[in-house]
């Protein structure tokens, strides 16, 4: 047990949940939308981007299950960790309020996710730059979908502007985020495995900033940014989330399809 | 078509001639009338110590079709007297360049619209220029109706022809 501790704390393993972890909680997010999204082609798109990022956690998951050993597997740091040992940003975890919130979340992940990868697939680690190289091709689908829809809301009605304005004021507190680097982080960037993401910050602002005007939106100022998922501490959020996702694997332990 | 069949004999030089019937046997499961082997989502297969070792690679991350494909070869083979095991790999990651002519044919056949070029595909999935065909009936007076369809890797499509509406299956580079 003591030994599985260690290897979990391994600065690689801590490094593929930070980069993992979103992805898993925002698919969770995504898959929420299954048969609910507001049109059927939203549904479906909704949840295709859900799949695609957890077809993205497995192989993250697989590699992260192998570098840790004993008897971890995808499954077991998918559905048996602990609140706090969840890497995700708090961005991800911010619920589907109306659909121009979930589309602004998406829309500001997706254009760090694309950066993320850009850089990723240079990594020194052979792993981790494959399953780059393979998902920055889903995830520049997705930008191109979060990002239509921004503009067709911004520069849509009234009621759809305001909305996801309101929906972009909201969530622009959790932006920084992003870029704030953990001892993980700087240790793998150090070996030539990770991405400096204080690097990614300058473009992600400025591709942002590009497609809100576009979209007649008004980029949010504010001086004051919540931070605590990448070490984490996450919003009231969380529980509920980790409660729906956990539950067959908490109830029925080891259980299998 | 000359890039495509270079592509597909780049993609099947590590397959071993006496795996490759067998192996086209099996087929996609959302799409039965293709086989992995048109699809291009086998990367290799030989014999090593009596063992049939397969190496596919998943055509989307989350490809649900993949676990089942896995399943489906080591049956063919079991079914042969061999025992086969099979591994995912990622890289280098599937394009759909590598769907043989052949499979592009069959696609076509089931009804879903085979990929078009990288450049093509941009201004057909934005709706700027109507280049997808209708598999029905051949009309390229066809609209977007979603960038998502049925699949990760398909998106819907109608044609304002015949009405009828349609998977395309999206380029991915």
């Amino acid at each position: 047990m003591r030994e599985k501790y260690r290897n979990m704390n391994n600065n690689l393993v801590q490094y593929i949940f930070s980069i993992a972890d979103n992805s898993l909680i925002l698919g969770q997010r995504l898959g929420e939308l299954c048969g609910h999204g507001p049109s059927l082609e939203t549904d479906i798109a909704m949840t295709n981007i859900s799949l695609d990022l957890f077809g993205q956690v497995r192989s993250y998951y697989q590699y992260a299950a192998k570098l840790i050993g004993n008897d971890e597997t995808e499954d077991t740091i998918a559905f048996l960790r602990k609140e706090r040992d969840y890497k995700n940003v708090l961005l991800v975890e911010q619920p589907n309020r109306d659909f121009a919130y979930s589309i602004a979340r998406q829309f500001l992940f997706d254009l760090y996710h694309l950066l993320l990868l850009e850089e990723l697939q240079n990594s020194s680690d052979a792993t981790l730059s494959a399953i780059a190289k393979k998902s920055i091709k889903e995830v520049s689908y997705h930008t191109r979908f979060s990002s239509d829809w921004i503009r067709r809301l911004g520069d849509g009605t009234d009621e759809s502007h305001n909305r996801i304005q309101t929906a972009l004021n909201d969530l622009w507190v959790f932006t920084d985020e992003l870029f704030h680097q953990t001892d993980a982080e700087k240790a793998m960037v150090s070996e030539g495995i990770g991405v400096d993401v204080t690097q990614l910050k300058e473009a992600f602002y400025k591709r942002v900033n590009t497609i809100l005007e576009e979209s007649t939106l008004q980029t949010p100022t504010i001086e004051y940014f919540q931070k605590g998922g990448k070490q984490g501490i996450h919003s009231e959020h969380m529980g509920y989330i980790l409660t729906e996702l956990q539950y067959m694997q908490r109830t029925y332990p080891n259980m299998t399809w | 078509m000359l890039f495509a069949v270079k592509k597909m004999t780049e993609q099947i030089q590590h397959i071993d001639p006496k795996l490759f019937e067998i192996l086209e046997t099996v087929s996609d499961p959302e799409i039965p009338v293709l086989s992995i082997m048109e699809m291009g989502v086998v990367r290799s297969a030989k014999i090593q110590n009596g063992i049939v070792n397969v190496q596919i690679t998943p055509t989307y991350s989350g490809c649900p079709a993949m676990d089942v494909i896995g399943d489906d070869i080591i049956k063919a083979f079991q079914e042969k007297g061999l025992e086969a095991k099979v591994e995912l790999i990622l890289s280098p990651a599937w394009t759909t360049d590598w769907i043989t002519p052949k499979g592009r044919l069959a696609l076509e056949k089931y009804g879903i619209a085979s990929p078009l070029n990288e450049t093509a595909d941009k201004e057909a999935l934005l709706g700027n220029k109507k280049l997808v065909k209708c598999p029905q009936c051949g009309s390229f007076n066809t609209k977007l109706v979603s960038q998502f369809g049925s699949t990760a890797c398909k998106a819907f499509f109608q044609c304002e022809d015949c009405l009828e509406p349609f998977d395309y299956f999206k380029c991915l580079k």
